[in-house]
């Protein structure tokens, strides 16, 4: 292959370098291409379903209506731009409230070291977005041009035209499942059925050809192009996740304690895996799993299917290849060390395995975060103020004198209203005897008292005066409360402030 | 520098001939792709340099100056509020308080305005200053609190000679050119004091009594209560223009400052005054 070797066999294999011996490696290593054959069985199945799925949900949920009245977007899933609204079915946010996306990465996050120190890589090997991508375009490409064989075979042979044809056709796909991608990306932030006649008629603005091109683009250039390469030299998430699996964990193995050693199938006294290659013709990574764990695995366990088809035909058991614990693993191979390849140690391996670990340190803090991160966020959404007051003092003057010695004080009234009533709310004071409360351009209800009109979904402003009649000891601070009553009469909302006077 | 290039016998690779303590260093070049990248930077900047003003004697062949961009950017915006500032222009400041839209778009550029043209004297929040700089956020007015009265004298100003329906008023100086002696300038500083009910000497607040009537009732008024006619403030209040006490007030009486307030007409957009207006009043308007 190339002539840097992957770090975890380079400190097996490699004797202790005496300086003479100091070879120049090369620094950057070819692309080998990968050309992935086609594979049947019950992970397969489990992969098309769980692709199905995902590209249903990215496809459709912007299409989903939900009615929230007039004026307002019907789509269900909308980020709006222009109006800084976010809107999920029944849920509204506002900018200030980005906090909740912060709160939902967090629970993406922790859920992530959940799976994958309960199950593997299975975020990478089913659901990441790269992995269905590529997934449906080697999907394309085998459609056009062939399995393995035939795909090698057309890259080995002569340009001709049957070459021409057959990759123009699959880039051709390509292009149009990329442009649906990136298709599909803006309606997020538009009005599903509106964006995609503009976009046509070419009324659309210039943003919303940028991102769709971004993400066409993108999905091309990753899916088609770089495939593998984004798991193993782009995204950090294999670097680390390393540190989230254990001996616990569910990973893609190879049970080398019942392959080994290696052998036709006819041969004597080797173990079962017959040197197929099945499983490393079908890995969309190109790697072989019989090397034990590597960082290009995205633990697909499409192998899994390709050894046990084998093992069928052979008529051995299933489960060469399989998702297992390491911790079973050295249990089985320790349970065999010594013994002949055969049914006896075939049997003897198998039954010196238990139940996976679920419930174990690390699972337990990773549930307590995720549970944890979930309640606050619940609790969170469930206290959300729909209807907030803001109260600005005026910072100059801090007071000002009128002219039979009374003090008065300036504030800016400011309504939040994140609901869609818009009945005028009556603005009270809480403050000691004798202070006045006046607002500019406020209507007046029956009793006189300020009745401030608050906008549906929106915020209004308000200048309000405090006036203390003279005569009145004041302190240099007095603390107030400005009050929202519902025109029933009860509390919608308050907040606190100041009455700033001269220094006695 | 030795002349002829020496190889690294372990490494096989070139040294750059410097050598310390015996060891020597080995030539490493930078890789071919960051090469490429820098010669591509220096290419980039020369075509830069070309394309934009770069130095001081060029203006570059694209014609693009930051200064036009932001006059652009400044005439788009006037251009947007055009249609707005037209009707402001017309309006009355009444019927700009009256309407929702106007009303809001005034205030919030009048206090810009107010910001730019007034705020240096009349302070940030329009609290004015002792010595003469009235405070716009009280309620007491010396030229009128209307809206018309506040337009007006935004636009003619005050003693500045500028218009000629200025707001125009003259206090004698009363010590500096002799028409009172200090004796009586205290006795009337101590009337005044009175008026508010400060007098701590009742014989002399007696006899300046007297003299205010015959000098100062006129414009000031029989009892202090001023007359906005003249623009001669009240003196039975407790806000005090020059400061209070009986050393400032006798010190006004015999030598008069009287502030100065430029005229705004033709300064500013007849729509910016209406704007400044709305604003003003809105400082300290109760209703």
């Amino acid at each position: 292959m190339s002539t840097i070797e992957a770090p975890h066999r380079a400190k097996a294999d490699r004797p202790l370098q005496t300086p003479a011996r100091v070879e120049a490696q090369a620094l950057y290593a070819d692309r080998q291409k990968v050309y992935p054959k086609r594979v049947f069985g019950k992970v397969r199945s489990v992969k098309w379903a769980v692709l199905m799925l995902c590209l249903a949900l990215y496809y459709v949920v912007p299409w989903l209506r939900w009615d929230r009245g007039a004026g307002l977007p019907d789509q269900a899933v909308l980020v709006d731009m222009t109006n800084a609204r976010l809107f999920f079915f029944w849920i509204e946010i506002w900018p200030q409230e980005i906090y909740f996306l912060t709160g939902a990465l967090i629970l993406g996050a922790f859920a992530l070291f959940a799976v994958s120190s309960l199950f593997g890589r299975l975020w990478c090997g089913f659901t990441c977005p790269q992995t269905v991508w590529t997934d449906l375009f080697m999907f394309v490409e085998r459609w056009i041009q062939g399995d393995r064989n035939a795909r090698m075979k057309l890259d080995q042979g002569p340009r001709n035209a049957n070459w021409w044809t057959r990759k123009a056709l699959t880039h051709a796909v390509w292009v149009v499942i990329a442009a649906a991608t990136g298709g599909a990306w803006i309606m997020y932030f538009n009005d599903a059925p509106t964006i995609t006649r503009q976009f046509f008629t070419g009324e659309a603005g210039v943003t919303v050809y940028f991102f769709f091109a971004l993400f066409a683009g993108f999905t091309y250039l990753l899916a088609g192009w770089a495939r593998e390469q984004v798991c193993t030299y782009m995204c950090p998430w294999p670097r680390f996740q390393a540190a989230m699996l254990d001996e616990n964990s569910l990973v893609v193995t190879y049970r080398d304690w019942r392959g080994e050693p290696r052998g036709k199938a006819k041969a004597d006294n080797v173990g079962d895996c017959v040197d197929c290659y099945a499983c490393v013709h079908v890995c969309p990574t190109g790697i072989d799993i019989r090397d034990g764990q590597q960082l290009e695995c995205i633990g697909c366990g499409l192998c899994v299917d390709a050894c046990d088809s084998v093992m069928g035909k052979l008529g051995r058991p299933k489960g060469l290849v399989a998702f297992e614990t390491l911790k079973n693993l050295s249990a089985s191979a320790a349970a065999t060390a010594g013994m002949a390849p055969g049914l006896e140690r075939q049997t003897a391996g198998m039954a010196a395995r238990e139940l996976p670990r679920f419930i174990r340190p690390r699972t337990i803090m990773y549930a307590g975060a995720l549970t944890a991160v979930a309640l606050a966020m619940l609790l969170a959404f469930l206290l959300r103020s729909t209807l907030d007051v803001t109260v600005l003092r005026d910072r100059a003057p801090l007071y000002v004198r009128l002219s039979d010695g009374g003090i008065r004080n300036g504030y800016t009234v400011r309504i939040v209203n994140k609901r869609r009533e818009d009945t005028p709310l009556v603005l009270a004071l809480r403050a000691p005897e004798g202070f006045r409360l006046d607002v500019q351009d406020a209507d007046h209800d029956a009793e006189g008292r300020p009745l401030l009109a608050r906008r549906a979904d929106g915020i209004s402003q308000y200048r309000v005066l405090v006036t203390v009649p003279p005569g009145q000891r004041l302190p240099e601070s007095t603390p107030i409360t400005f009050r929202l009553l519902e025109p029933g009469g009860q509390l919608a909302t308050s907040q606190s402030s100041t009455f700033q006077a001269p220094r006695r | 520098m030795p002349t002829k290039i020496e190889k690294d016998t372990l490494s096989g690779q070139e040294t750059t001939g410097h050598e310390w303590d015996g060891l020597k260093e080995l030539n490493t070049p930078l890789p071919k792709w960051w090469l490429w990248t820098f010669y591509a930077t220096i290419v980039f900047g020369l075509v830069w340099m070309v394309i934009y003003p770069s130095l001081p004697f060029w203006r570059g062949t694209s014609g693009w100056i930051a200064r036009e961009a932001i006059v652009e950017e400044v005439r788009a915006a006037e251009a947007r509020h055009a249609p707005m500032m037209a009707r402001l222009r017309e309006a009355t400041p009444a019927a700009i308080q009256a309407d929702d839209e106007m009303r809001g778009f005034a205030l919030a550029g009048g206090r810009i305005a107010f910001a730019n043209n007034c705020a240096a004297c009349h302070g940030a929040g329009g609290q004015g200053a002792v010595g003469g700089f009235p405070s716009l956020a009280d309620d007491e007015w010396i030229w009128g609190g209307s809206l018309e009265e506040i337009q007006h004298t935004i636009r003619h100003g005050i003693r500045a000679n500028e218009s000629d329906e200025q707001r125009m008023s003259m206090m004698p100086r009363f010590g500096a050119d002799g028409l009172l002696t200090s004796a009586q300038i205290n006795d009337v500083a101590e009337h005044v004091l009175s008026l508010t009910g400060r007098a701590t000497d009742t014989a002399a607040a007696g006899r300046g009594a007297t003299i205010f009537a015959e000098q100062c009732a006129s414009c000031h008024g029989e009892r202090g209560e001023g007359n906005r006619e003249f623009g001669a403030p009240r003196l039975n209040d407790q806000i005090w223009l020059y400061g209070e006490g009986r050393r400032a007030i006798a010190s006004y009486i015999h030598n008069p400052r009287m502030g100065v307030m430029p005229s705004w007409q033709g300064r500013l957009d007849p729509a910016v005054v209406n704007m400044l207006t709305v604003y003003v009043q809105s400082l300290g308007r109760v209703n």
